[in-house]
């Protein structure tokens, strides 16, 4: 099954408690691919964890990056690996061999909110739940291509697509493949407006005169004019592309193992992507499981204040950023909360006595069905899009918070529903990362590629906008562009090979 | 080699720039002191990023949760507030990470990264000082060290496992078993006394960044002996053609101009170990930081003499450390060079070439790496 994991079985103890965390998890309305967990030392797992689950993958430096901040983080004290779960079939965890069994049932019962979650949450149904192969295979072929071109060349050439590695298209996977059809004359048009559809010039006549003037050899020189001049003026893509990687690879001049490697960053950039679009969601669900299974089934009395510890361990809150585990468990409750007090609906949205509002109870019970469907169809974005309410934002106490360059401090700046939201959703769309699309391969009439972002109201930070449009040189051998913003004024970047310039100019 | 560490030489060797020098521009290592608190420090651990599209970070802000009005504070700097302790896990694209460690820990990192040898003090080694430091728990000990907070959990566990524990009435009353005491561990050192006396050229060819490269050089050899030594005193002297005694802030915040006469900081430095220190009780280290630019082949002349007669011979090691000035000549270290056996283990004399800040741990490695 999973060759090259060589799972060895489970101590008799742990054996015991997988079988009945799994049943529990069942019996409360889970449903996963099977899971596999494996027992490791803390060096193994660390090295697990650098290769992001998976127990190879292709060579580079990075991987060595993080396994020394793991290691060197691990051996000061400062942090643990506490859960380590892949989304594959069947799924497969780890387990750290010197945690203690209460830490072993609150991970397995982590684990399988997870495993649920990667099943059946529909942002995860393209995934490639073979990954494990895949990554293999994606390893043994780099590693060809070392010994076959030399390891320095093709490490550099694999940080280029690194550095281009967020250029991606979330919603790629879920649009069905474009075909390009060659449209058929449907009825008994005059020819020269069937194929292209593009009309050509007649000369005028008399309708008697037509077919000596309007010949058909000059009809077809027209026609074939016309077309010539389509392509020309034709932008390449036509419509602006946002899978800039997928572009690249179909279309700039590499060779064939080049191509390889942008294919194969690109394949494990969408296989991650999920993972980062429902990043509060699934360690909220894993979390809201993990509790209720914990303190309901699971724990001995014993074992209680050690599982309050390490609970409020992962749902601590923080000053500078929101914890996911803490954001997404509180927002599944509240959900389940409010549909079990019928707290939805026109009714509700238009209730505006807070008494009403605060002692609010149809006694709908309708809240375990509406998380288990959140679960399905949402990701972050829309998730808290959808269920983030002002009442909830005060509980959490959430705030925004900005950089006062005055004071070069950092300070909260609100505590409104709408500005708190708005960040929010800002920070996630994209998964936070800019939105940037190829506009045009041909700019400038001289094979220059022109990228676009789509500037919503922050700035690129420029030295690395520089950078890496000295890596996309790389790859497009052409000068490179990038239109943006600084403020209000518009603002192109370009590459020519040689340095790098601005231009500012009015929009 | 299991191929994580194959990754992580590479890793490694890129980090020291061994291989792919163009990285070096993406490797955020520089300071080798980060933010220093009381006696606490925090590293950076050594990360590359590669560069991206991506947002400018101070135009951002972003959303936190916790207790504050609008326009509290939430800390001062460029990166954004709490970052640093993010638990490691998808590790992506995520800032860069700083390990916050005492300064003890800290000199026994250096020490096994430059697999410095432990000094062997001179003077009176007889005399052993005892010094106690909390080192853990234990079950028994007296009631003034008893460890409230692990008493209290301990109680509190043991009543709820044999059901005793009433939610409506949480009365929790330890009994001996639950008992945690503080632990402590006897540290016995040599009572043994280490004079440090910097001396750094501020003539009008040490620049800034020379400045920055004495310093940075001189926080870790701090560090190292005194991590050493029970106390430690250090001295600072400061010289272009004359030279005076000065506080630390001075010392590397100053600029001089004018010649050069590295004989006056000897002299100086030789006449406060005669003045005020026995040298058979003190383990004694004078450091000299210097582009090597000196005023006069005589006044060269003058410093080997007093280096010779009044230094060396007190001293359990005299270190000069050669930065790299735009300006110097780099002449004195060839001089040191032909006057003393630089090269043996076990001169006393040492000498070390700091071109730029990244040769700083090569060098420490040279002036320490012989444990006098």
């Amino acid at each position: 099954m999973i060759q090259y994991l060589h799972v060895r079985p489970l101590p008799a103890d742990l054996h015991h408690w997988r079988d009945k965390i799994e049943a529990l998890a069942r019996e409360h309305g889970l449903d996963f691919y099977d899971v596999f967990f494996e027992v490791l030392s803390y060096d193994k797992l660390n090295e697990v964890a650098a290769y992001g689950g998976f127990p190879t993958r292709y060579p580079h430096w990075r991987w060595g990056m993080q396994y020394e901040q793991l290691s060197k983080s691990y051996t000061y004290g400062l942090s643990k690996i506490y859960e380590l779960v892949i989304n594959t079939d069947p799924c497969v965890a780890y387990l750290l061999e010197t945690n203690e069994m209460v830490d072993q049932k609150l991970v397995m019962a982590h684990v399988f909110g997870h495993a649920d979650f990667f099943k059946h949450n529909f942002w995860f149904s393209r995934t490639n739940r073979k990954m494990l192969d895949q990554m293999a295979n994606h390893a043994a072929r780099v590693r060809r291509y070392q010994d076959q071109f030399g390891q320095t060349r093709v490490e550099e050439f694999i940080d280029v697509c690194l550095s281009l590695e967020n250029l991606i298209d979330l919603h790629r996977p879920f649009r069905p493949e474009v075909k390009h059809e060659v449209p058929r004359p449907k009825t008994d048009l005059p020819d020269e407006l069937i194929g292209d559809g593009q009309r050509v010039a007649r000369l005028e006549a008399k309708e008697y005169m037509d077919e000596y003037v309007n010949t058909p050899e000059y009809i077809a020189r027209q026609r074939h004019k016309a077309q010539e001049e389509a392509k020309k003026a034709a932008k390449h893509p036509a419509q602006p592309e946002r899978d800039v990687l997928l572009f690249l690879m179909e279309n700039a001049p590499l060779t064939r193992w080049q191509r390889n490697v942008i294919s194969i960053i690109r394949d494990e950039a969408y296989y991650f992507a999920p993972q980062a679009m429902t990043k509060i969601m699934n360690e909220g669900w894993a979390s809201y499981w993990h509790t209720k299974l914990m303190t309901r089934h699971i724990l001995d009395d014993s074992e209680v204040i050690d599982y309050a510890d390490r609970h409020s361990g992962t749902t601590v809150m923080h000053r500078g950023r929101i914890n996911p585990y803490k954001i997404g468990l509180e927002l599944f409750r509240h959900i389940e909360q409010r549909w079990n007090k019928g707290q939805y609906g026109l009714e509700w949205e238009r209730c505006d006595d807070m008494a009403a509002r605060a002692n609010w109870d149809t006694g709908a019970g309708k809240g375990m069905e509406k998380i288990f469907e959140v679960r399905r169809h949402h990701n972050d974005v829309t998730f808290l899009d959808e269920f983030l309410t002002p009442e909830f934002c005060a509980e959490q106490k959430l705030f925004t918070f900005e950089h006062n360059p005055k004071a070069n401090e950092w300070r909260i700046a609100s505590r409104q529903f709408q500005e708190i939201k708005q960040k929010l959703l800002f920070q996630l769309t994209n998964m936070g990362q800019p939105l940037i699309e190829v506009e045009d391969a041909n700019h400038d009439n001289k094979g220059e590629l022109l990228l676009t972002h789509r500037h919503e109201g922050v700035d690129l930070e420029m030295s690395y906008a520089h950078a890496t449009l000295r890596n996309l040189f790389a790859l497009w051998k052409r000068p490179t562009h990038i239109a943006t913003r600084r403020g209000d004024k518009g603002l192109m970047v370009s590459f020519d090979g040689e340095q790098v310039k601005e231009r500012v100019y009015k929009l | 080699m299991s191929r994580i560490k194959q990754d992580h030489s590479r890793f490694r060797d890129i980090v020291r720039g061994k291989v792919r020098r163009n990285l070096k521009s993406y490797i955020s290592n520089g300071e080798l002191i980060g933010k220093q608190g009381k006696d606490r420090v925090s590293i950076p651990l050594p990360q590359i990023e590669l560069p991206r599209f991506k947002f400018s970070a101070q135009d951002g802000g972003g959303v936190g949760q916790g207790q504050g009005e609008p326009g509290d504070s939430l800390g001062q700097g460029d990166g954004q507030p709490g970052e640093g302790q993010g638990e490691a896990g998808e590790g992506e694209g995520e800032k860069a990470l700083e390990v916050d460690i005492t300064l003890d820990e800290l000199a026994q990192i250096l020490g096994e990264e430059l697999q410095l040898p432990h000094i062997e003090p001179k003077g009176s080694k007889q005399v052993v000082s005892e010094r106690d430091k909390y080192t853990g728990i234990r079950p028994v000990g007296p009631n003034s060290l008893r460890h409230f907070k692990r008493t209290f959990r301990n109680a509190l566990k043991r009543s709820i496992a044999i059901g005793e524990y009433d939610a409506k009435n949480p009365v929790v009353v330890p009994i001996k078993e639950d008992m945690r005491y503080r632990a402590w561990t006897t540290i016995k050192s040599p009572q043994a006394n280490a004079l440090v006396i910097y001396m750094m050229d501020v003539s009008g060819s040490m620049g800034d960044e020379q400045k920055e490269i004495v310093r940075i050089e001189s926080f870790w050899i701090n560090t190292w002996l005194k991590s050493q030594y029970q106390g430690i005193e250090t001295r600072y002297i400061i010289h272009d053609a004359t030279a005076k005694e000065v506080d630390e802030h001075t010392f590397f915040h100053t600029r001089e101009s004018g010649g050069t006469m590295i004989s006056s900081a000897y002299k100086l430095a030789a006449r406060i170990i005669e003045e005020e220190y026995t040298a058979s009780e003190w383990n004694i280290y004078p450091f000299h930081f210097s582009d090597g630019d000196n005023w006069s082949v005589d006044d060269t002349a003058t410093c080997i003499e007093i280096l010779r007669e009044r230094l060396v011979p007190v001293s359990n090691q005299f270190s000069y450390g050669q930065v790299e000035s735009p300006y110097g000549s780099g002449q004195f270290i060839k001089d040191l060079r032909q006057h003393f056996d630089t090269v043996s283990a076990e001169s006393p004399l040492v000498v070390s070439e700091i071109k730029n800040k990244d040769a700083i741990v090569g060098s420490i490695k040279e002036f320490l790496g012989a444990g006098r």
